[in-house]
């Protein structure tokens, strides 16, 4: 299907939709974060525009970007942005009713999201979560090189983001070249559709343009002066702006303080930060365009219910900052590890489970993988099931262009309007139509070429007779599926201090050396090359 | 196939232990490893045994010798295995090899075990735990025992398949027991996982890595041990295997050339598909290479040729002779499998033969195949009429359980061009710290089967 739809993107010279609905909850007020990097030094950040309003972004720039101090205020910085806005949702919450394993809890009305332009800021949003929660404040009269006050917990905040990133269906942190190519098929490769301004070009060409020009023009297009017309969306910047530009600013900025000349200084500073904010504002504005793109789309049936576990995962770190609990670990132990996989696991067959039922197109996929089958339903015989109570148990027989890939007996589950819960059915028979029935569909695609029979299992009340509406008359157009709808999460597991022996017993139980990755590197010959 | 497409700076397996095959006797070879590990097991005073199993080396004979032994010896035992279906075969054979021996079947509500179990009155099959636990022997899938809470831990468990389960998945059951032996199958299939799992790479409880890896990294001194000798393969298809997927753990075949035979009642045509059964016949090992061409995945023309292949094998009226077995059987179809690599090639498979007429002949995935055994395989290459190799496609135990499921014979459909395609696409996965490298890689292991299969290589035109 992708390919096919690369094609028809390929041929139509613009970007084919691949979603009829919005898979992606967005906020009224999400959180637009553009970072940019020095390059040449992992993770030295030089500036970043972020913000709420799209019209009045905060600049942060850092115009020695190797300065450890002038970091630390970026940071610091960029903690002053952020935390009010996370403390503002911390404080409004309502009471979610108790349930049968829970009491009445505290849940968050709802939470800030985060958004960053590709997947490649979103792994520089981890890395300055790492790098900053467990860094010292001033408060600490020991520590080596202090930081102020926020830092520390704005990386222990973008740890728990970026962490929760990876949980597939979640959009606490997105990265928006992600969610676009879920809605829109481009002509151009994965790769190329991580840049962002190549990916609005297909999608929502320029005046005058098509999607391959408008996206080679994103892409290397360059003004008289040689710089990009259209700068990357980073965190790495155009190497050309950063030997012509950038460079000779940073160079006279240090000249100046260097001559502790005040003014001069300023001057300098200011003209680093109007460079900086000249490659950041383009992707800012675009990453405003590409959310204006998603949100002409209408929101997906089961967008609020993952949204609604986005808040819990916020609450609960809530809770666990007010706790007054240390910072993430550095590494996951054996249980934490195992559980998060589990999880994320879970989430995925419930994402891939929800995108289908919420949109046709999503579903054909599963359709044409022999996984689900529609059609309308050509015949109804009541059964009812052997023993002391029978229960109904009809046989369904419907004419469908899908053919299922699996054996009788496995199960099928459909959708029904107003039901909690998906009804159960088991596969009985597929058997291909004969030609006559295909004719009916002649001409407008190729009409049902399989008779399936399903006999339903549930889902149609206890009594003798099944509940109204529960069994699909003949003619009605009915979907099935071969994967559960609401998958659950296996068994939990043993707590950490029960972590067995095979797994290396519980952690921190010494039961030796530390383990080589605890230990620092040895120092080599080579240290003092 | 020339020299010079294998990599330069192959390292050389060490040709220490290898069986001699002059003079070598497997039995007794065999017998010596099974004692080892049976002594270490009952005897032995470290809490794992490991056992690395290459294919049809007698896994499931040696669990079940172990489970009566350990039950022998009034230790109650816990058998973990991974599928319904490896456990209720292991439950048949367990049953089958002593009907006196009480065996508690422990399955979910959703998965009833095999009816054919019920003609065995020593198996007990149950949903829940305690009903079974005066059993000596309890048996049920790794999925299964995760949910199994707050019992007395049992004094020693089996666990079958362990490098087809994942690490999270033995984290869940280590808890039940207090000893384990540990059996599997290095070279097939690794574990894997649907969401990507690469930050915990290296680390080494990484969750989606298999429970032997994470054993042993936690667990170095632990007592290993290796059966030597393939009783599935046959002598032309071991030193193959062996070689390609196995290289610092060889191991022979437990019968000698010419002991396997397979011959046909009906004389070939001299097309290309009796020649290149009468190949496969002769050599153990056969190739029918179609013309050069990038095809979607369900190949039609490759389906088709496949199909022809099997049913062509059927009408010939095969007669197979299994030393050290009795006398000569006929090749059915029960003992014909047809393998691929994806599931709609299989699905299209099962469709074209359906359309020929042929009925009972299995035909699955890599990964469903795992652990069976027939008489005669039909392979649909992975690589075949592929524009790229993916890590996918190369892994090396995809092929190696493709090529390691045959008492036989192995037939492989593919277009021509696949070792062009993979001097292209050299393998490029990212080198991560703390991770042991897994030799051979599936390009060198694919390239020594290729290089092999071209010497019995048919040209076909469909």
């Amino acid at each position: 299907m992708q390919t096919l739809a690369r094609a028809e993107a390929v041929a139509a010279g613009r970007a084919v939709p691949a979603a009829t609905v919005r898979h992606t909850h967005l906020g009224e007020r999400p959180v637009v974060l553009v970072p940019l990097t020095t390059a040449g030094e992992a993770g030295a950040p030089l500036g970043a525009m972020v913000g709420t309003d799209r019209d009045e972004p905060t600049l942060l720039v850092v115009p020695q970007p190797l300065d450890r101090e002038l970091r630390f205020g970026f940071f610091a910085g960029l903690a002053s942005v952020l935390l009010p806005v996370l403390a503002e949702y911390a404080d409004d919450t309502e009471v979610e009713p108790a349930t049968r394993n829970r009491e009445e809890t505290e849940l968050c009305a709802d939470a800030p999201q985060i958004v960053v332009p590709n997947t490649a800021a979103l792994e520089y949003v981890r890395l300055v979560g790492r790098s900053t929660r467990f860094l010292r404040t001033v408060e600490d009269p020991d520590a080596p090189h202090p930081v102020p006050v926020p830092v520390p917990l704005l990386g222990r905040w973008l740890t728990h983001y970026a962490e929760r990133a990876r949980t597939p269906g979640s959009a606490l942190l997105l990265a928006l070249t992600s969610v676009l190519t879920r809605h829109w098929t481009t002509g151009q490769s994965a790769m190329e559709d991580q840049h962002l301004g190549a990916l609005l070009a297909w999608i929502d060409p320029p005046a005058g343009l098509d999607g391959p020009a408008g996206a080679a023009r994103a892409q290397t297009g360059r003004g008289p002066d040689g710089l990009l017309l259209s700068p990357p969306a980073g965190p790495a910047t155009d190497p050309v702006f950063d030997n012509r530009v950038l460079a000779p600013a940073l160079t006279r900025y240090d000249r100046a303080r260097a001559a502790g000349d005040g003014p001069a200084t300023a001057g300098a500073e200011a003209e680093v930060r109007r460079l900086v904010a000249s490659q950041l504002r383009p992707t800012w504005d675009d990453v405003w365009r590409g959310l204006d793109l998603l949100r002409a789309l209408p929101e997906g049936g089961h967008v609020a219910e993952r949204w609604k576990r986005d808040r819990w995962s916020f609450t609960g770190h809530r809770d666990r900052v007010r706790a007054g609990e240390p910072p993430q670990p550095k590494r996951d132990d054996a249980v934490t590890a195992a559980q998060k996989l589990a999880g994320r696991e879970t989430a995925q067959a419930r994402l891939m489970a929800q995108e289908a039922l919420d949109d046709p197109l999503a579903m054909a996929a599963r359709r044409l993988g022999g996984e689900a089958f529609a059609g309308t339903v050509t015949g109804v015989e009541m059964a009812y099931s052997e023993g002391r109570r029978p229960m109904p148990r009809p046989l369904v027989t419907l004419a469908t262009p899908d053919l299922p890939q699996a054996e009788p007996g496995a199960k099928a589950y459909r959708a029904v309007p107003g039901a909690r819960s998906a009804q159960t059915a088991a596969l009985v028979s597929v058997l291909p139509l004969d030609a006559g029935g295909a004719e009916d569909g002649a001409g407008e695609g190729p009409g049902p070429a399989w008779s399936v029979t399903v006999r339903l299992t549930g889902g149609m009340g206890s009594g003798r007779t099944p509940k109204e509406g529960s069994v699909p008359e003949p003619g009605a157009a009915v979907a099935f599926t071969l994967f559960e709808h609401d998958p659950r999460g296996g068994p939990a597991l043993p707590e950490a201090e029960l972590t067995p022996w095979t797994h290396g017993g519980p952690p921190g139980a010494a039961t030796g050396a530390p383990g080589p990755a605890d230990s620092p590197d040895p120092v080599t010959p080579e240290d003092y090359l | 196939m020339t020299q010079s497409a294998q990599p330069a700076a192959r390292p050389e397996p060490p040709s220490a232990g290898l069986p001699d095959p002059g003079g070598f006797d497997p039995a007794a070879a065999a017998a010596r490893a099974t004692e080892a590990i049976l002594a270490d097991t009952l005897r032995g005073t470290a809490r794992g045994v490991v056992v690395d199993s290459p294919p049809g080396a007698g896994k499931s004979t040696l669990v079940v010798r172990a489970a009566r032994e350990l039950a022998a010896a009034g230790e109650p035992l816990m058998i973990v295995a991974q599928t319904n279906a490896q456990v209720d075969d292991l439950a048949d054979r367990l049953a089958t090899a002593d009907p006196e021996l009480p065996v508690g079947r422990l399955h979910g509500s959703d998965s009833p075990p095999d009816p054919a179990l019920r003609r065995h009155p020593s198996i007990a099959a149950s949903t829940s735990v305690a009903e079974l636990r005066d059993r000596p022997v309890v048996i049920a899938t790794a999925a299964k025992w995760a949910y199994v809470r707050d019992t007395e831990p049992w004094r020693h468990a089996i666990v079958d398949e362990a490098y087809q389960m994942r690490s999270d998945a033995l984290l869940q059951v280590a808890g039940l027991f207090e000893r384990a032996l540990f059996v599997g199958d290095p070279g097939q299939l690794d574990p894997f996982s649907v969401v990507g799992a690469e930050q915990w790479a290296g680390l080494s409880w990484d969750p989606s890595a298999s429970a032997v890896v994470t054993l042993l990294a936690h667990n170095p001194d632990l007592p290993q041990h290796r059966l030597p000798v393939s009783w599935r393969l046959p002598a032309t298809a071991a030193p193959l295997v062996s070689r390609a997927f196995y290289p610092y753990t060889p191991f022979c075949s437990g019968t000698g050339p010419g002991e396997r035979r397979l011959a046909f009642g009906v004389k070939g045509d001299g097309g290309g598909l009796d020649r290149v059964l009468d190949e496969a016949a002769e050599s153990g090992w056969g190739l029918l290479e179609l013309p050069p061409r990038h095809t979607p995945r369900t190949d039609p023309e490759a389906v088709r040729a496949v199909a022809r292949l099997v049913r062509r094998l059927l009408e010939r009226g095969g007669t197979t002779w299994s030393a050290p077995g009795p006398g000569p059987a006929p090749l059915t179809a029960s003992r014909i499998a047809v393998g691929t690599a994806h599931r709609d090639q299989a699905a299209a498979v099962r469709a074209a033969l359906a359309e020929a007429g042929v009925d009972g002949v299995a035909v699955d995935t890599a990964n469903r195949l795992q652990g069976r055994e027939f008489d005669v395989t039909v392979v649909l290459h992975p690589l075949s009429g592929r524009p790229d190799a993916t890590a996918f496609h190369l892994e090396t135990g995809r092929l190696c359980v493709l090529a390691s499921r045959h008492r036989h014979a192995c037939l492989v459909v593919c277009r021509a061009g696949v070792p062009e395609l993979l001097d292209e696409h050299p393998s490029s996965e990212p080198v991560r710290l703390g991770v042991t490298v897994k030799f051979p890689d599936g390009w060198e292991a694919n390239h020594a089967v290729l290089a092999h299969l071209a010497e019995h290589r048919i040209r076909w035109t469909l």
